[in-house]
């Protein structure tokens, strides 16, 4: 709750900034701000409560992944102090913007009540659709942002339509009421119709196949930054809303909708791992890995009702901090090839062996090589899909990864084993401090996952 | 009786009203050309939920949908001031506002 209102006050203070014309104290404002709110949201840590005549909650749940989300948001405002260094007059929009991408995020975690579920999902997307395009004067950028706004607005029409049905079968937003309603006897096929309008809004959120179309594109075109900012938050924290709003109605979406989330979960996987095959653009690829780390996640949702979160907040932590890695190590290359395919690479084991080797971790913890992050996440993930007796659920998702490991393995090729052209690749510090940072700490929750694990 | 409160006659047709107009809003956004078009089709689907809401809750007497209403709307509004914005500065640069040319991304 107090984190909720200190970002949307810290996301005003920036524009206050912009007003008293302090435009070079935005970028350390906001960091250290995020630091603050960090440690504000960290000290809820065991202080459940409810807010707002019970609109938003506070439990060990939200605190852990509010505090992903802050962390992502942190790094990825120090990463954009770097990335707009030659945009000074436009730096307050992007970074209140940003702030306000956080907000909804807070909203979406910490919602106890489908009106703010709603909220949040709408302040986090409008506030995207608006940085996805915000390179005015590039095509690209135009068409990812305004593709992301129509498919973006359109699936909310759908989210809202299932909200109204649910709210006509129970006369009621409150989770409490809507899990009470679940759990007793009879349930009204206008509920039900509801809740699939909902799951496929949430699909869609979380870019999971067949409701993925809009990911490459937008993920191509949007400037890169926000690349790294949408794959990494809008996931975790989309699949966080996601647990808990399948953790709200218990057995009822198990039973009903087990077999939807399990499709959605394969086709997740097989798009994702087999049309990145293809792919020659880095970020269409990251988008494509994006779509087939949702289908891992959604593997790790099919039993939400009986298991705690820990396994969904491992693999976020370590999906998030390897990509937002690898885009830091990426964006640099990009700034100084000028291109953003992954031919930008060649070479790079010759030039800057270190950063060569950083970027080579960071593909393999996403493909899910072990002492990374990224082969626990999936270990934890798929020990409790055969708790749940689902063996053939780990067989494909096994069968998906070592497809994966070959696209992952593309950029490592093209680093070592091409040769290299004349370009040399400059590195900023901010962007070194990002990446040793996502590396330390994915390594260090890589060699002691109990850390994250034993949390609740 | 409050034609409207009267629960036998009344609910029902506004709930077809409301599916008929979210599915020619789904219709619109699906098969027209225009983003203009398409930004109106949103708009009606949003507004489609806003009766369905509307009328429920006036069917059961229970206010919590009309506030949501309220939510809904100013929501739509936001969605639109930068739905409207993306679709200046894609005039600007493309000269042509039709969907067909989007087409730079794509592999």
């Amino acid at each position: 709750m107090n984190t909720l209102i200190y970002t949307s006050v810290l996301g005003f203070g920036l524009m206050v900034l912009e007003v008293l014309k302090l435009r070079k104290w935005i970028s350390p404002v906001l960091i250290l701000g995020l630091s603050l709110i960090f440690g504000i949201n960290i000290h809820d840590w065991n202080q459940p409560g409810s807010y707002m005549g019970n609109m938003l909650e506070t439990s060990n749940f939200t605190v852990a992944f509010n505090a992903l989300a802050i962390f992502i948001t942190l790094l990825i405002a120090m990463l954009a102090s770097e990335y707009y260094a030659d945009e000074a007059h436009h730096i307050s929009d992007y970074m209140t913007i940003m702030t306000f991408v956080l907000c909804g995020a807070q909203m979406m975690l910490g919602y106890a009540n489908l009106v703010l579920f709603f909220i949040g999902i709408e302040t986090l997307s409008i506030s995207l659709y608006a940085l996805s395009g915000s390179k005015r004067f590039d095509a690209k950028s135009n068409e990812a942002g305004f593709k992301y706004f129509l498919m973006g607005s359109f699936a909310s029409g759908f989210l809202l339509f299932g909200i109204a049905l649910i709210y006509g079968a129970t006369q009621s937003f409150d989770l409490n009421s809507l899990g009470d309603y679940a759990n007793g006897t009879e349930v009204s096929p206008m509920f039900l119709t509801g809740l699939l309008l909902v799951l496929f809004a949430l699909f869609f959120k979380v870019s999971a196949a067949p409701f993925h179309f809009w990911a490459p594109d937008v993920y191509e075109g949007a400037p890169s930054i926000i690349t790294a900012f949408m794959s990494t938050l809008v996931k975790v924290v989309g699949f966080a809303a996601f647990y808990k709003f399948l953790h709200v109605f218990g057995y009822l979406i198990p039973i009903k909708f087990e077999w939807l989330i399990i499709l959605v979960a394969i086709v997740s996987l097989f798009t994702g791992n087999l049309s990145a095959l293809a792919q020659e653009n880095f970020k269409r690829l990251m988008a494509y890995s994006g779509i087939s780390h949702a289908g891992y996640l959604l593997i790790g949702l099919v039993g939400a009702a009986a298991f705690p979160s820990t396994a969904i907040l491992y693999y976020g932590i370590g999906y998030a901090l390897s990509t937002i890695a690898a885009f830091s190590i990426a964006m640099a290359v990009f700034k100084s090839t000028g291109s953003e395919t992954i031919s930008a690479f060649n070479g790079l084991g010759k030039k800057n062996p270190i950063l060569a080797a950083c970027l080579t971790s960071t593909m393999l913890s996403l493909a899910g090589i072990p002492p990374f992050a990224g082969f626990f996440g999936k270990f934890y993930i798929f020990s409790e899909a055969l708790q749940n007796g689902h063996f053939y659920l780990v067989l494909i998702g096994i069968i998906s990864s070592m497809i994966g490991i070959y696209y992952y393995m593309k950029v490592v090729i093209a680093m070592y084993a091409k040769p290299a052209n004349e370009t040399k690749i400059e590195i900023s510090l901010t962007n070194q401090l990002v990446m040793w940072l996502c590396l330390i700490v994915s390594l260090l929750i890589g060699i002691m996952p109990s850390m994250i694990t034993s949390l609740f | 009786m409050n034609p409207i409160t009267n629960p036998e006659s009344t609910t029902n047709w506004y709930l077809f009203l409301s599916c008929l107009l979210f599915s020619i809003g789904v219709m619109g956004v699906l098969f027209r050309k225009n983003a203009l078009i398409i930004l109106m089709c949103i708009e009606l689907m949003l507004n489609a939920v806003n009766l369905l809401l509307v009328s429920f809750s006036a069917y059961t007497g229970n206010t919590d949908g009309q506030t949501f209403v309220f939510f809904i709307m100013v929501v739509a509004a936001a969605e639109v001031a930068v739905g409207l914005a993306l679709m200046v500065s894609i005039y600007r640069n493309i000269g042509s506002i039709d969907i067909q040319s989007l087409n730079k991304l794509k592999w």
